[in-house]
């Protein structure tokens, strides 16, 4: 009677242990480097773009992990990430002072850019200064769609708030979802409200998502988004891949990574990244 | 309605069409929750025994910690392991985080607990006489664990399944932890998550349809393997 069921049992074992086959081990003779970076150049299509380009030139092959803007920031902090590429440029010159980065530069930049329910009911499209609409959607209580996660977008949205010393944490207008970008564009189109947004995302996935929605406030110099590189600084933590890692940094910045970047369309034709290394 | 149609036809289209990147990602799961499962299992069922069988002051509040941690949130776990593997944290030399070793030690933790609980509730429901019989047969203590366990089996089975389900569907412990670095870390469930805030609903429902699927699959085969041990 027992020993049917021991053999039995003795199948769910082997079946277990058939399902995990060894894994294929990170220190195979493919040189990898890990790149800390944020939703909006991954979920763009930046990265499968020109990534590949890169690895076949360098033979090194590129991980991203993609978070926040402050998440990338503090996995790089924590030498988790060789490399560091995010879009928060006070952010990353505060941690390079602090010793972290090393060798940060510029690499392209997009604009950031208001958005709002497609009939507009602030009149927003009338006003020039980014800082003048905000002004308007908090003092007519209209809901806000905030990033709420310490993401580049986020820090942009904050300093905007700062500048008109209001403080639009725990109003009842102002929705925190705390959500990557896409998904807070969502949001405010569920919510008929104004968000503020990167054009990167917004023309990548405006008609996907059938979001009825415009911009309404564009150009304003205050809503340039700066994209930056830099390298985890190998002193702080010895087992960085820093020579890798500058591999990386040097061909974004070269004129072939540059051209690279002024090359990738959405499926639109849109250029969603303006290349400006120095 | 038309997203969950259009889910539908994608999982079909996919599911013909499997490409390698699919596959792997598939694999990967597959591997990822496997090795949790193994992993509890052979630390769980030895210890779901020992508590079931042996007294020892505290016990009852170790099953309740197991049974609390039945329902621990998978976000923290993952947290956890991040902060324990991180470059900075204590176990950082080991250079673990963001490779699938990294998941399989936030899901071994997931999965554990329901495991114990699910096991010792089965070991502990077991009839007194079979102990009694098999001792007076003169079996060592070891031996009529072993046979409390075999006895135990089926309902040691549905604490394996049901930690199969729990890691199968999990996201936010291995998300943290993994990365979701495309070709090294990323399973199924972080596939679906990615595509649901790239807002491409159809794949991420058809992924979806996939892997509750392959779950269907497995849990119709454990079943089976489950029921012919019972017949007998």
């Amino acid at each position: 009677m027992f020993k049917g069921g021991i053999t039995k049992f003795r199948g769910i074992f082997l079946l277990m242990i058939l399902s995990c086959v060894f894994f294929p081990s990170a220190s195979s003779a493919e040189t990898r480097i890990r790149c800390a970076s944020t939703t909006s150049t991954q979920n763009s299509g930046l990265f499968d773009y020109i990534l590949p380009i890169f690895e076949k030139k360098a033979g090194i092959k590129v991980d991203v992990v993609a978070v926040g803007t402050g998440a990338a920031i503090e996995i790089g902090k924590r030498g988790d990430a060789d490399v560091v590429f995010v879009h928060a440029k006070e952010q990353e010159l505060k941690a390079v002072q602090e010793g972290y980065f090393v060798n940060r530069h510029d690499v392209m930049y997009n604009d950031f850019v208001i958005i709002g329910p497609a009939n507009d009911p602030l009149k927003i499209k009338a006003i020039k200064s980014a800082t003048e609409a905000f002004k308007k959607i908090a003092e007519s209580n209209y809901p806000f769609v905030s990033r709420g996660d310490k993401s580049g977008t986020h820090t942009k949205e904050l300093s905007i708030w700062k500048k008109l010393v209001i403080e639009p944490e725990g109003h009842k207008w102002y929705l925190e979802v705390g959500q990557g970008m896409e998904k807070t564009q969502r949001i405010a189109n569920e919510k008929r409200a104004y968000t503020l947004t990167d054009r990167g995302t917004w023309l990548a996935t405006k008609d996907k998502d059938r979001l009825e929605m415009i911009i309404v406030l564009e150009g304003d110099p205050i809503l340039f988004n700066q994209y930056g590189v830099m390298a985890v600084n190998p002193q702080k933590h010895k087992h960085v891949k820093y020579k890798e890692a500058m591999e990386f940094i040097n061909w974004l910045i070269s004129k072939e990574g540059q051209h690279t970047i002024a090359s990738f369309k959405d499926k639109d034709r849109n250029q969603l990244f303006i290349p400006n290394a120095k | 309605m038309d997203s969950i149609i259009e889910g539908f036809k994608k999982a079909f289209i996919l599911i013909f069409n499997l490409n390698t990147e699919l596959l792997g990602i598939i694999f990967l799961s597959l591997k990822v929750s496997g090795s949790a499962l193994l992993v509890s299992a052979v630390i769980g069922i030895p210890l779901s025994a020992i508590l079931g069988l042996k007294k020892f002051p505290a016990k009852g509040f170790v099953i309740s910690l197991m049974n609390t941690f039945m329902g621990l949130p998978p976000v923290v776990v993952g947290l956890f392991v991040y902060i324990l593997l991180s470059r900075s944290g204590p176990l950082g030399f080991m250079g673990l985080l963001y490779t699938p070793s990294a998941m399989v030690i936030a899901q071994t933790i997931l999965a554990l607990p329901i495991v114990v609980s699910l096991c010792h509730s089965a070991i502990v429901g077991v009839d007194p006489i079979i102990k009694q019989a098999s001792m007076t047969l003169g079996a060592t203590p070891f031996q009529t664990t072993i046979t409390i366990i075999k006895e135990a089996r089926y309902g040691i089975m549905s604490g394996v399944i049901a930690a199969f389900g729990r890691v199968m569907a999990e996201v936010g412990a291995i998300l943290i932890v993994g990365g979701n670095i495309a070709g090294y870390t990323r399973v199924v469930t972080t596939t679906i998550a990615l595509e649901t805030d790239k807002g491409n609903f159809e794949l991420a429902l058809a992924l979806g349809i996939i892997l509750l699927t392959i779950s269907l699959l497995i849990n119709v085969v454990l079943h089976f393997i489950q029921k012919k041990g019972m017949v007998k």
